[in-house]
């Protein structure tokens, strides 16, 4: 079971929506996925195209929890009011604050992150940043009061998988909320290499929306996301430098 | 009426006078939005309430795909 704050859901996959080919492969993709919770981006409406689809209809939105980002916002302040846009639609009360600090890399800006954080948490919202793999910045986050962390595997989008395995996890072994690794997975095999770590969830969009069947690629990052939870649970043995075998050296029918 | 809507100049009829009339004059009534006037974000039950004015400024915003 993942708890994040008074929520709890039995999936450890959070599912982008962004940049799927269509709505149908879309709403397939989330289907295989089993996901309970979905994020989204807050944008102005086309009001002049009354034609266009809803996403949220598509997608049925009363089954899930909807997780709204800030995307789009550099500084605290954009982010808050990006945020309370997100509340007043009167479906959801979490946020994944997302203030970026850099274009190239999309990496966060860590001062306007914590502030972002603070402030919202102030305001009563079920509050999940997205950081970089910065250990103290994960301290201090969760000092603040948030609900869960979400360092970035690698920069978004990127499909690098996980890069440093180890401040991953030095934040997941003092986390006393849930770290969900957000961003920059690529395949199957990252999404369980960080619950093998003990990641306690795993967000992830372009991996699933880009890949050449998006609704199989969403069926393996359900797999290995259990997979690799249950392996974590199960506890790994250690990796040796020499084979040990697994047969016994008694009663050999060769000397 | 002049308004401003999503960066856009707009004309809006005459006798459209409160905030749920201009979102069904667009066919949006119905949709999943928030509205933003003049920097204020607006409860839904309240649209019917808020009046507009020459001059006001609004955003319209909706959920869209995003990671």
């Amino acid at each position: 079971m993942l708890k994040i704050g008074s929520y709890s859901f039995q999936s450890r996959l959070l599912l982008g929506t962004g940049k799927f080919p269509n709505y149908e492969i879309q709403k397939r993709a989330v289907e295989a996925s089993e996901t309970e919770i979905l994020t989204f981006a807050v944008r102005r409406m086309n009001i002049f195209d009354q034609a266009q689809p809803d996403l949220l209809e598509e997608l049925n939105v009363k089954n899930y929890t909807l997780l709204p980002n800030t995307a789009g916002a550099k500084t605290a302040e954009e982010a808050v009011r990006i945020a309370k846009l997100a509340k007043a639609s009167g479906l959801c009360d979490m946020v994944k604050v997302e203030v970026i600090g850099c274009d190239k890399t999309l990496l966060p800006d860590p001062v306007e992150t914590l502030k972002a954080s603070e402030e919202l948490l102030k305001e009563g919202f079920t509050v999940l940043p997205y950081t970089s793999d910065d250990v103290v910045l994960a301290r201090k986050l969760e000092e603040l009061g948030v609900h869960a962390i979400m360092p970035a595997a690698a920069p978004i989008g990127s499909g690098q998988g996980i890069i440093n395995e180890l401040n991953l996890s030095f934040i997941i072994e003092q986390a006393n909320v849930p770290v969900i690794v957000d961003a920059g997975i690529g395949t199957a095999s990252h999404a369980a290499r960080a619950m093998e770590l003990g990641a306690d969830g795993v967000l992830l969009n372009t991996a699933v929306s880009g890949a050449n069947d998006p609704v199989l690629m969403a069926e393996a990052m359900r797999d290995s996301i259990i997979a690799g939870h249950k392996a974590f649970r199960a506890g790994r043995i250690p990796a040796k430098r020499y084979a040990t075998a697994s047969s016994p050296k008694e009663g050999m029918t060769v000397s | 009426m002049n308004c401003k809507i999503n960066g856009e100049n707009v004309k809006v009829e005459p006798h459209i006078s409160n905030v749920y009339e201009l979102l069904a004059a667009y066919g949006m009534e119905n949709k999943i939005l928030v509205v933003e006037k003049n920097g204020t974000i607006l409860e839904k039950e309240d649209h019917i309430n808020e009046n507009i004015q020459d001059g006001d400024t609004f955003e319209i915003v909706s959920f869209v795909g995003g990671g």
